[in-house]
Parts: C-alpha cells; sequence; structure tokens
C-alpha cells in the first residue's frame, strides 16, 4: 500500500506536470498568471492552516510574514543597476545595494526572514490567550507595514520596488506549492502533528500528557510563517511591484477566507479552495465594472467583489462552520474504492 | 506504612483570594500501593491533584517524587518525570481518533522529532510504527482495540474514561493519579473499573491515587485513605478505620443532608 501510494503520487505529480506544459504553449498570459496565483494561494493557505487549523492558533499576522518574504526576495534578486534606479528617496544602503541570490536561494531567504520573525514575535505572542493572539498578530502585520515604510533605505519607504524580476514563474511556484504540500502532509500525518491537533481541541489535556505546549505553538507558528515567507517572495516575483500597501489586512482575509472555506484543519479543503477561490476572485472583478443592462449603466463599486466574498464567508461561518471538507482528507484509497464501485457497478 | 514512598507532599496549601481550598495537605505514598483521597464535594480533593500535577502553584509546602521535589515544576515535565493524570470531566482530545489519543500520549518518551518525520528517516518511520503497535495495545488493555479509528468525541461516556487512562498510560508513568474514575458509572461498571485498576496496577508497575467522591468505591481497593473535608485532612488510615471515623460520617452526612435538601 505504501509502494502504491508513493506511484500514485509521483502519477499525480507527473500528471501535473504535464498540465503545466500544457499550460506554458496554450494558454495566454492572463490565465497563466491565476494558475500563478492559485499555486501562491494554496502554499499561503497551507501555512495559515497549520497555524489556525491544526494548532488553533487564531493568527492574523500573515500579511507580515509575506512583506518580510517579499521584501527579502526582491532585495535579493533585483540587479544591484535596477536598486540604484529604484532607491530615489534615500539611496540604499551598501548592504541592501548589494546583496544578491540566485531565486530559489532568495526565496529560501524570505521563508527564512519570515520564520525569524515567526520566532521573534511568536516567544511572546504565544503566552496570550487565545483571545489576545488574534490582536496581536494584526498589530504585528501593521508594524511590518510601517516599517516598509520608514525604513526606505532598505524597502524604499512608501514607493516600494518595480520592475522585480518575473522569476516566479509556473515552474518555480508549482515546485514550491507541491513542496509546501508535501512538507505539510508529511508533518501533520506524523505524531507531531497529532500533538499540534491536540493542542488545539485541549492545551491542557496536552500539558498533562507531557507535551511542551508553548514550544509546539512556536514550532508550528514559524513553520506556518516561514511558508508565508515563501508565498510572500514567491507573490512579490510574480507581480513585479510591491509597496507597503499590498500588504495590509485584505491580503490575509483572502487567505483566511481560503481556509476557513476550505475547512480548518483539512490540508485537502486548502488545496481545492485555494483553487476555486483564486478563480473566483479573478472572475468577480466583473462586478467592479460598470456593467450594462440595456441602456442602463449600473457603475462600478471598487471593493465590491471583497464585499461578495465576505458575504459568501459571513454565509459559510453561518451555514457550514467546517467548511468545504470539514476535517477530512482525500486519500488515494478512498478514491480508488469509489472508483473500484463505479467499475464495478458498470461491469454487472 | 513501611513501603518506601513514591511521592509526599508537605503541608501543601492552596489558597484562592480568601478561599483556602486545600490547607496543610500531608501524604506519603507507598511505591506500588492504590491509595484514595475522599470527600464531599468542593473538599479540595481536584485542587490537590492540580497541585501535584503543577497545573497550580501551591501557596505553601512541597511535593517530592521519587525523591526530588517537584513543586512548582509545570505540568509537561512533571509528566516527564513519570506522573499522568486523568480529569473529572473527561477531557479527551475530541477531534482525533481513539489512536491519536494514544499517540500523542506516547509522545512524551519519543525520540524522534518533527523533521524526521518530514523527511521520512528509517528511525522515524520504524519509531512511529513501534508507537503505532504499543498505542494499540494499550487499547487491547482497556477493551478498546476494535474502536481504535473512531472519532474520540463519538465514543460513549464509559469507553471515554477507559480511553483517558490509556492515554495516560501511554506516557509510561510510575504514578498515575484518577480523577473520579467511577463517576457516571453504573454499580457494574464501577465494579468492573475496580478490578481494571488493581489489574493495571500489577501490569504496569505502578502506584495509584485515586479521588472518589463516593465514599464506597474506595473502600474497596484503597489500602489508604486521605479524607479531606473543606480542604482540612480529617482524617487518613485504611478504609475500615475510616469507615468507623466518626468526623468521616459526620462530613458526609452533612453533605447528604445538604443533597436531599
Ligand atoms: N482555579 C480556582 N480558582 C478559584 N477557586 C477554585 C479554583 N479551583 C478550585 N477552587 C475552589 O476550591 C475548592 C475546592 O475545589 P475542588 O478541589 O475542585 O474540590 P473537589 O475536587 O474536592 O470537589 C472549591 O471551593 C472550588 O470552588
Ligand atoms: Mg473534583
Amino acid at each position: 500500500m505504501q509502494a502504491q501510494r508513493t506511484i500514485l503520487n509521483l502519477l499525480a505529480a507527473a500528471v501535473l506536470g504535464l498540465f503545466l506544459w500544457w499550460a506554458e504553449g496554450h494558454l495566454d498570459g492572463y490565465k497563466i498568471q491565476i494558475l500563478n496565483l492559485i499555486a501562491v494561494n494554496i502554499i499561503l493557505a497551507l501555512s495559515l492552516n497549520l497555524i489556525y487549523g491544526f494548532t488553533g492558533m487564531f493568527s492574523l499576522g500573515h500579511a507580515g510574514f509575506m512583506a518580510i518574504g517579499a521584501y527579502v526576495c526582491s532585495v535579493l534578486i533585483l540587479d544591484p543597476a535596477q536598486k540604484e534606479m529604484l532607491f530615489i528617496l534615500e539611496p540604499a544602503y551598501t548592504w541592501v545595494q548589494q546583496a544578491q541570490a540566485p531565486f530559489f536561494v532568495a526565496v529560501m531567504a524570505g521563508g527564512l526572514a519570515a520564520a525569524f520573525f515567526g520566532v521573534l514575535v511568536g516567544a511572546p505572542l504565544l503566552r496570550l490567550g487565545d483571545d489576545y493572539l488574534g490582536m496581536a498578530t494584526l498589530g504585528f502585520a501593521e508594524i511590518v507595514r510601517v516599517l516598509a515604510i520608514n525604513l526606505p533605505r532598505v524597502t524604499n519607504g512608501a514607493l516600494g520596488f518595480k520592475g522585480i524580476p518575473g522569476h516566479a514563474n509556473l515552474w518555480w511556484n508549482y515546485a514550491w506549492c507541491v513542496f509546501t504540500l508535501f512538507f505539510v502532509v508529511r508533518l501533520v500525518a506524523s505524531n507531531s502533528g497529532n500533538v499540534f491537533k491536540a493542542i488545539r481541541d485541549d492545551e491542557s489535556a496536552a500539558k498533562a500528557m507531557g507535551i511542551d505546549v508553548f514550544r509546539h505553538k512556536l514550532l508550528s507558528f514559524s513553520l506556518g510563517a516561514f511558508f508565508a515567507g515563501v508565498g510572500g517572495a514567491l507573490l512579490g516575483s510574480l507581480v513585479a511591484t510591491i509597496d507597503p500597501k499590498m500588504f495590509n489586512f485584505v491580503l490575509t482575509f483572502n487567505v483566511l477566507m481560503i481556509v476557513v472555506t476550505g475547512g480548518l484543519g483539512s490540508i485537502t479543503g486548502s488545496v481545492v479552495a485555494g483553487v476555486v477561490i483564486t478563480i473566483l476572485l479573478e472572475w468577480l472583478r466583473v462586478v467592479e465594472n460598470p456593467l450594462f443592462i440595456g441602456d442602463w449603466e449600473l457603475p462600478g463599486i471598487p471593493g465590491m467583489r471583497m464585499v461578495v466574498f465576505s458575504l459568501a464567508l459571513i454565509c459559510i461561518i453561518l451555514f457550514r462552520r467546517e467548511g468545504f471538507m470539514g476535517k477530512r482528507e482525500f486519500n488515494w484509497g478512498w478514491l480508488l474504492r469509489s472508483l473500484g464501485n463505479k467499475a464495478g457497478r458498470h461491469g454487472s | 506504612m513501611e513501603a518506601e514512598a513514591i511521592l509526599t507532599t508537605r503541608n501543601l496549601t492552596m489558597r484562592f483570594g480568601g478561599l483556602t481550598a486545600v490547607s496543610a495537605f500531608n501524604a506519603a505514598i507507598p511505591r506500588g500501593s492504590i491509595v484514595g483521597l475522599i470527600g464531599p464535594n468542593g473538599a479540595g480533593k481536584t485542587t490537590c491533584f492540580n497541585m501535584i500535577t503543577g497545573f497550580y502553584q501551591p501557596s505553601e509546602g512541597q511535593v517530592h517524587f521519587k525523591g526530588r521535589d517537584i513543586t512548582g515544576t509545570p505540568p509537561h515535565k512533571v509528566c516527564h518525570s513519570g506522573i499522568a493524570r486523568t480529569f473529572q470531566n473527561i477531557r479527551l482530545f475530541g477531534n482525533g481518533t481513539v489512536l491519536e489519543n494514544v499517540m500523542v500520549g506516547c509522545h512524551v518518551r519519543q525520540a524522534t522529532g518533527w523533521w524526521q518525520a518530514v523527511l521520512g528517516l528509517p528511525s522515524s518511520r520504524k519509531e512511529a510504527r513501534a508507537l503505532m503497535e504499543k498505542s494499540r495495545e494499550l487499547l487491547a488493555v482497556v477493551d478498546l482495540g476494535d474502536l481504535a479509528d473512531e472519532k474520540a468525541g463519538a465514543l460513549p461516556y464509559g469507553a471515554q474514561r477507559r480511553l483517558e487512562i490509556a492515554r495516560a498510560l501511554a506516557t509510561e508513568p510510575a504514578f498515575l493519579l484518577l480523577d473520579e474514575p467511577a463517576a457516571g458509572m453504573n454499580p457494574n461498571e464501577t465494579q468492573e473499573l475496580m478490578g481494571f485498576v488493581r489489574d493495571i496496577r500489577r501490569r504496569f508497575d505502578l502506584t495509584i491515587l485515586l479521588i472518589e467522591h463516593d465514599m464506597k468505591v474506595v473502600m474497596g481497593i484503597c489500602e489508604h485513605i486521605w479524607v479531606l473535608d473543606y480542604g482540612v485532612t480529617i482524617a487518613e488510615g485504611c478504609p475500615e478505620a475510616i469507615r468507623a471515623n466518626p468526623k468521616v460520617i459526620e462530613a458526609y452526612l452533612g453533605e447528604e443532608a445538604v443533597g436531599h435538601a
């Protein structure tokens, strides 16, 4: 069964590879951009699900970690000549000016920097009760934004970066996405995953079972921060432009929406909702454009799609608390069995 | 008591504001014994457990375990040192399966960590298999072998109590505290439980301290009993002595009268 699963996983990866190869040749830039966003959003959703869905820590700091990942990565992949042109408010520090790294290393550095800040803010904040963690992490994300504005020699202040090299193509994004998926699946399936879920379900009981609750919360939080940083790094390269405004609460909210819709504590849910909601978010841009009904023009309202999505989120929370998947997961055995049943019925 | 004491408490006292929930609790619990802590509702029994297991920092006094002072040690370290407990109001990991609950108990003795698991190292896989096997064995001991993959929160009440004990045993304790294990059970189940407690003591080489609200239940299995009333130890001794003690009878009669009012 173990070997069989490995083969099926490899097959699935091969199918994904073929699809990407096909997409690269046949889809237009806009569709490819959506595919890229799907990969990034899945990474972000998985990282928040690890923190919130599996370990029960209601964190609203994702945009902060993403910003750290995006800035670190961008500084490393921007050309020194480019940086010289970019920093018009104040010249960059020499180490910022000269920092250079290949894309993979830059993304990794973005993730590690975010994880480092995860430990730094997690150490004091995770001792707070759950009611305060949301507030405090929201504050953290806001501080990151304010710092980004006020450290012009590192971040170019409110102007941010433009023309970030677009290394984050389909292949890089999906490689990171698959790696994140692999990592989180392995982690959650391990006994450490059981421990995270135990902390989520009953912290006191977990302590009585000999679990160092604080240490495990910090672990989950900083691993989540790492992947949020990776997602931010990829996003920066993908959209080519970053500035402090981009990393506001809406960014965190989008990720939260994917996680809650998919199901807190369901990896499958995060993946499926990552695909569906990314597409819907793009598709819903329609409601922000003027709409013509006959001769009558309905003016487009900026931010309308967020209203639509917020309403949808409220409905999910009201009517389907556990999200699309609940805590259930996809597995090959289940798929094969249901296919087998169908085949059996057709045969008879 | 002749046998060497595995756990001793000295003047263990817990005050909540003006209320003294436990005052100067002194006990020396011999290794390998089954002993009881009884008393009416609100007498301070659970508070004693919470002080011993590190959930409460005692206002005064000390706890010594295997000759070491463990007063004020955080709960997870207390567990690591070999003390496991159950809760009066069952506290399972409700969303996890029965097996996962026991696996979490095994974690404190686990050598390989999260990154070995992510990398899929052979040492980690081997240990995961061993833990799984150990957990299944423990489930068999508490008669839950067939329910390993059920959701823990969906089990019937009695099964949840047994799962909590299995989970505690998974931490490989030398000393086990059971907080009202017979609560909510019918006389038949209670009888069975008493046999079961004796059985696990022998099998896992345990010392067991159990709280029972119901005095009659403990009389059957405890070798030594402490009686608390309003936080004060009003009596201690063998079951026969406790049964005949007028102070104990009075404390319980008082409660009955309140209970029927
Ligand atoms: N955390 C706490 N804060 C304040 N009072 C408490 C706390 N825990 C227990 N008490 C009080 O201490 C007394 C003893 O409680 P407890 O130990 O639970 O009794 P028992 O387990 O014997 O029924 C009760 O009056 C209870 O209200
Ligand atoms: Mg109690």
